[in-house]
C-alpha cells in the first residue's frame, strides 16, 4: 500500500465487537474476521480522508514503535483485505 | 458420545427461512420436499426473539433466505430487529417481490448486504428454470435499484447442465452489476435437486471446465471480484466440508421454528429436533440430540476415523452419505476412499447422459389461508 493512499473500509464492512467470545471482529458479506490488536488497531484508525502514511504516523506515536515495523506490519493485512474486497482505496 | 457443552464453541452464522413460499420454483430448491404451509409460519415477534437470542448465543452473521424471504410483508420490520440484536444482516433473495420503495426501506432498516440468484443469464434460460415468465427482466431491475442505493451485492449464480455454458456470461454480469463477490454453486443435490438428477447433473466435462473457468478468472478479476466456487461433488475427489462441520459454526431456523444442523437434515428420519417455539435457541444450539448427533469425531467410523482429512471435511455431507448410501454416519461417497465413490460416479455420469429428461418443478407449499396483510 502507498503511503499517500486514504485506505477506507466499504459500506456492508464495519468493525464490531464480539462480546460472546470477547474480541473484535470485522464483519463483512458472509465472512467474520477476528481480528488481534494489531489489525483492529489499524482498522479504526480508517476515517476515509487520513492517508496510509498519515495513519500509521500516529500508530508509531500512541504505540511508541517505529513507523517502518507498524508499515510492514499492516501491509500484508491490508493487502489481502482488498484483494478480498472487504477495504477500499481512494 | 455427546460433547461436553464447554467443548461446543457458539454458532457464527445463523440461516432464517422466514418462509416457504416463493414466486418461482426453481427445480433444485433446497427447501424441503414437504414445505411448510404459510399458517404454521412464526410470527414477527417470535422472530424478533429469536434474532435477540441469537446475537446472545454468539450468532454474527444472519441470512434472511425463503423461500423467497420478500413473500414476507414484515421483513422490513425484520430487518430491523435484526440489526438491533447487532447481527449483520444479509438478505438472499431472487429479486421478485422487491420494489424502489422495498428496498429503501430495508436500507432505512439497516440491511448490511443482499444476495442476489441467478437462474440463466438471459430470459428464456431463466424464466425456464425459475419457472416464472418475466422473472429475469424483474430481476435486472432490481439489480439496478440495488446498486443505486449503493447495497453490497454478491451474485449466486447456480449452475447445472442446463446453463453451466453461460457461466462466461454470469461473471461479467456480476462485474457490470457492481457486485463484489460472485458464488458459482454448482447445483448440490438435496432437496427437490435430487428429483432432477437426469436433467441437471453436469458432465464430468463440464465439470472440468467450469474449474479451468473459475480458476482463470479468479487470477483476471483480483481485487474486483471476488469469486466463491462450489464444484461440481458427484464429480469430486474429496467431499465439501459441509456446514464447516456439523454443529460448529451454524444453525438453519425453517419456517415453522425447527432449529436443524443444516437445512436438509430433516431427511435423516432418526434424529429428533426442537422448535424455537419450546426451548431457548441456546438450549437448543449446545443440548438438541440432532445438533449432538455429528459433533467433533467419535460418531465417523473407517475410512473416516483412521484418516488425516477427518478434521479438514468432517466425512463430508451427512445427509449425501444418507441420500446415497442408505447410512447418514458413512462416509460421504463423494470421498475417494469411500467404498461407494465408484458407483457415485458412474451414476453421475449416468445421469448426466440421459437426454431429454423433464425439469421437475418445486411444488407451491399448501396453503389453508391467504396472508394475514
Amino acid at each position: 500500500m502507498e503511503l499517500d493512499a486514504i485506505p477506507y473500509l466499504p459500506r456492508g464492512v464495519r468493525l464490531h465487537f464480539d462480546k460472546v467470545r470477547d474480541t473484535w471482529v470485522l464483519l463483512a458479506p458472509e465472512r467474520a474476521i477476528t481480528l488481534d490488536q494489531v489489525g483492529q488497531a489499524i482498522l479504526s484508525e480508517l476515517d476515509g480522508t487520513r492517508s496510509f502514511g498519515q495513519i500509521t504516523d500516529d500508530l508509531a506515536a500512541k504505540y511508541n514503535a517505529p513507523k517502518d515495523q507498524i508499515v510492514q506490519d499492516s501491509a500484508g493485512f491490508l493487502k489481502a483485505l482488498r484483494d478480498r474486497r472487504f477495504l477500499e482505496v481512494q | 458420545m455427546a460433547l461436553d457443552r464447554s467443548a461446543i464453541r457458539p454458532p457464527i452464522a445463523m440461516l432464517a427461512e422466514l418462509t416457504h413460499r416463493c414466486p418461482l420454483s426453481c427445480p433444485y430448491c433446497s427447501n424441503p420436499v414437504e414445505l411448510t404451509r404459510i399458517n404454521s409460519e412464526l410470527d414477527t415477534e417470535t422472530w424478533q426473539s429469536v434474532f435477540k437470542q441469537a446475537g446472545e448465543l454468539g450468532v454474527l452473521q444472519l441470512h434472511l433466505s425463503g423461500g423467497e424471504p420478500a413473500s414476507r410483508r414484515d421483513l422490513e420490520t425484520l430487518v430491523t430487529s435484526a440489526r438491533d440484536a447487532g447481527l449483520y444482516t444479509n438478505l438472499i433473495t431472487s429479486g421478485i417481490g422487491l420494489t424502489e420503495r422495498r428496498l429503501k426501506a430495508l436500507d432505512e432498516a439497516g440491511l448490511d448486504h443482499i444476495q442476489l440468484s441467478l437462474q440463466g443469464t438471459d430470459a428464456p434460460m431463466a424464466d425456464q428454470i425459475g419457472g416464472y415468465k418475466g422473472g429475469f427482466d424483474r430481476k435486472m431491475k432490481v439489480a439496478e435499484w440495488i446498486a443505486d442505493i449503493g447495497f453490497p451485492l454478491t451474485l449466486n449464480a447456480v449452475l447445472h447442465r442446463r446453463n453451466l455454458h453461460q457461466l462466461p456470461r454470469a461473471l461479467e454480469m456480476a462485474v457490470e452489476m457492481g457486485a463484489r463477490r460472485i458464488e458459482v454453486a454448482t447445483v448440490q443435490f438435496h432437496g427437490w435437486a435430487l428429483k432432477n438428477r437426469d436433467t441437471l447433473m453436469p458432465t464430468r466435462e463440464q465439470a472440468r471446465e467450469a474449474d479451468r473457468i473459475v480458476s482463470e478468472a479468479r487470477a483476471a478479476l483480483k481485487g474486483t471480484l471476488v469469486i466463491d466456487y462450489v464444484p461440481a461433488d458427484y464429480h469430486s475427489d474429496f467431499p465439501k466440508r459441509c456446514m464447516g462441520g456439523w454443529g460448529t459454526t451454524g444453525l438453519n431456523v425453517a419456517p415453522d421454528g425447527k432449529v436443524l444442523p443444516c437445512h436438509a437434515a430433516e431427511t435423516i428420519p432418526h434424529l429428533q429436533f426442537d422448535n424455537v417455539r419450546d426451548k431457548s435457541l441456546s438450549d437448543i444450539w449446545y443440548d438438541n440430540s440432532a445438533f449432538q448427533a455429528y459433533r467433533g469425531t467419535d460418531w465417523m467410523s473407517e475410512p473416516c476415523q483412521s484418516c488425516e482429512r477427518k478434521t479438514v471435511d468432517f466425512g463430508g455431507c451427512r445427509c449425501q452419505a444418507m441420500a446415497i448410501v442408505g447410512d447418514a454416519s458413512a462416509t460421504d461417497p463423494v470421498c475417494i476412499k469411500s467404498p461407494h465413490h465408484g458407483a457415485l460416479q458412474a451414476q453421475a455420469d449416468a445421469h448426466a447422459s440421459v437426454a431429454d429428461a423433464p425439469l421437475v418443478y418445486r411444488e407451491a407449499p399448501g396453503k389453508e389461508s391467504e396472508p394475514a396483510e
